[in-house]
């Protein structure tokens, strides 16, 4: 006990001080040049020289853009069009096309500063670079316009980002403080040791808690749900019975874990210490749900492997702001998946061994 | 046929020996007493009586089922309550009875006639839809050990029941456990109260998680104590406890309120020897001295500091 009231602060501040960093240091970009030309190139290597962008992708056609934007791999697309040479060389003014995967519109509005930046200053310099070599004075005909298109969140509402995000939190915190509190409170008040003598076995006992608890926990799901939709205004885009899906097996994690810290706690109020400080709220810093996962140092990345709430928020926010499916979230899907059966298991392994 | 025995019965929690090679055989029918001091090693013997915890060696039969590799057909034969009367307190009477009910299985009539039952013998007729928490100890704990039975087991583990529960409470719950042994029901069990053990047809006493002594109440009485005891009632309790100590043949001394009991080791010393010592030696008024059997207590006591005079060496 005396450790979870130490070690928590202090796990919490360093935790919070690598996790807690909003800045936006990488702009994962996609480039889809479809001109070709020195121009385009030149423009391209402005991009890479500013330090923000670090163009991952160079695509040749659109599904592939598509692709990366809505597995969330790419922050940003930008797409030269055939005639940007062209174009530029008779002054007129050339067009460019950036997409944002704007689900975390605090994000896409900053990178869309960058790119706004960016092209200004190209154009001024093609401008500067024309008026050089006439030598004369020249009425500026047309200029470099990104044509700017914020998919999945276009008014770039944090809400529509933070509300899923909630949606997950609060399912996780129920779940797993009402788990590892009931079966503590039995411990506590004898119940437990007597169900024990009778003739039922343990995986009857294990099934008749998560049972009631799996329906709490989607009656709360159904209740957020419903206040997101019709309260906040935020439409489920994708499939509403995947979301269901994930999130039974994002609750068996979380009961899981909520079985887990009943087998370590004797007391209630133990189970509470353990759960708030020692396993929510280092999930919650963890998890991608405020802050970005990209921007911790790479150790601290490497914990967030371990987290369900992590795999939860990356579901929840892709379906919902997104509206994909099984096909781009299969992998998230999978590891939630055997995530809840080997917490379970291990869980119950461990707290039939605990009553015995 | 014997409803427990118990065979080099062993615990071992790391290097401590919880129950230390026990043996013991619990009749048919019978109320049999286990005693023993808190941390004496009762409660890990029931324990793995009732089949939640294994033995580091040895083997008990209960209901003529191993606890080692039978535990699940021990755990369908036998009852057990303990101390903290283990019902769901914000379920109402009835729902605790019919949860434990279908735990064991009964329904349909079976479930309705012992209802019916635990309702009774817990004094809760017309009340059953009373919320648990709000019933008085004494009720609670009928109706506690009124749902640990309601399979009607064989045999039932109660570890002590009486604890924290008001004289007239015990006295109906001590009736309660007569009429399951009459009826048929062999009884387990564990009590700090002497004048329970009392009721027991069989008692055993251990301490420091041996064996000490076992045998009805008679024979514990004349068995263990050989010695002469004298009960002695004076105005100065505590300076004659003094004196008295003082002498040789004083063997054990123990206080009772007012009375001192004095275990003789020297048969030849009578009453006339405590009048002279204490009245015309000392100005200790005595206003009486009797040559007494035994109690129960006085059995005890004497077992459980001679035992641990015997650890110590």
């Amino acid at each position: 006990m005396l450790v979870v009231i130490f070690m928590a602060p202090i796990l919490q501040l360093i935790f919070l001080g690598y996790a807690a960093n909003m800045d936006v240091n990488v702009i994962h970009t996609t480039i889809y040049d479809q001109d070709k030309t020195s121009t385009s190139r030149d423009f391209i290597k402005r991009f890479e020289q500013s330090g923000y962008f670090k163009l991952d992708y160079y695509v040749d056609n659109y599904d592939e853009v598509t692709d990366l934007l809505n597995e969330g791999k790419t922050l940003v697309a930008i797409i030269i069009p055939k005639d940007f040479e062209k174009k530029i060389k008779r002054r007129e003014t050339a067009p460019l096309q950036t997409l944002f995967e704007g689900s975390d519109g605090n994000k896409a509005s900053i990178a869309l500063g960058f790119i706004q930046g960016i092209t200004t200053k190209f154009s001024q310099g093609i401008v500067a670079e024309t008026k050089d070599k006439l030598g004369m004075k020249i009425s500026l005909s047309g200029s470099l316009v990104p044509e700017v298109r914020v998919w999945y969140n276009p008014e770039m509402k944090t809400r529509n980002y933070m509300v899923p995000g909630i949606l997950g939190l609060i399912l996780m915190i129920s779940t797993i403080s009402l788990m590892s509190m009931a079966v503590v409170r039995e411990r506590e008040i004898g119940t437990l040791e007597q169900l024990i003598v009778t003739p039922i076995k343990n995986y009857q006992l294990i099934l008749g808690k998560l049972i009631p608890f799996t329906l709490i926990g989607f009656v709360v799901l159904i209740i957020v749900l419903v206040i997101m939709t019709q309260w906040f205004g935020i439409v489920v885009r994708g499939n509403k019975l995947f979301l269901l899906f994930t999130a039974l097996l994002f609750v068996l994690s979380n009961l899981g874990i909520g079985l887990f810290i009943s087998t370590v706690s004797k007391t209630q109020q133990q189970a509470m210490m353990a759960s708030v400080f020692a396993i929510m709220m280092p999930m919650i810093y963890l998890s991608g749900f405020a802050f970005p996962i990209e921007n911790m140092p790479k150790v601290v990345q490497y914990i967030t492997y371990i987290i369900p709430l992590k795999y939860f928020i990356i579901i929840i926010r892709g379906i919902v702001l997104k509206g994909i499916g099984f096909s781009s979230l299969w992998l998230e899907t999978l590891i939630l998946f055997g995530m809840g059966i080997a917490l379970l298991i291990f869980s119950s392994l461990r707290f039939s061994k605990k009553i015995e | 046929m014997n409803a427990i025995e118990v065979n080099n019965l062993t615990k071992e929690f790391g290097k401590f020996t919880a129950v230390d090679n026990v043996n013991f055989n619990v009749k048919q029918g019978e109320i049999f007493g286990f005693l023993g001091a808190n941390g004496a090693g009762k409660s890990t013997t029931i324990r793995m009586l009732i089949g939640i915890l294994e033995p580091t060696s040895g083997d008990a039969l209960v209901s003529g089922y191993s606890i080692k590799n039978q535990s699940d057909l021990v755990k369908k034969n036998i009852g057990y309550m303990s101390q903290k009367f283990s019902l769901y307190n914000d379920l109402t009477v009835v729902e605790n009875i019919r949860f434990f009910a279908g735990i064991y299985g009964l329904d349909g009539k079976k479930y309705e006639e012992r209802k019916k039952w635990v309702l009774k013998v817990a004094n809760l007729e017309n009340m059953e839809n009373v919320i648990t928490s709000s019933l008085p100890g004494g009720i609670k704990q009928r109706l506690a050990l009124g749902t640990a039975v309601i399979h009607e087991p064989k045999i039932v583990f109660l570890d002590e029941p009486t604890s924290g529960v008001d004289p007239i409470s015990r006295r109906n719950f001590w009736d309660l456990i007569n009429e399951l042994s009459d009826g048929g029901t062999t009884v387990l069990v564990t009590t700090h109260y002497l004048d329970e053990a009392e009721f027991c047809n069989d008692i055993i006493l251990i301490n420091a998680g041996k064996l000490i002594a076992q045998g009805n109440s008679t024979e514990l009485k004349s068995n263990y104590i050989k010695n002469p005891i004298l009960e002695i009632e004076s105005d100065r309790v505590v300076d004659s406890l003094e004196i008295l100590e003082k002498e040789k043949w004083v063997g054990e001394t123990s206080i009772f309120g007012n009375y001192i009991h004095v275990i003789l080791n020297d048969s030849t010393i009578n009453e006339q020897h405590i009048y002279q010592l204490l009245q015309e030696k000392n100005g200790i008024a005595v206003k009486r001295v009797e040559k007494i059997t035994p109690t129960l207590e006085d059995v005890f006591i004497h077992l459980i500091e001679k035992d641990s005079k015997k650890n110590v060496q």
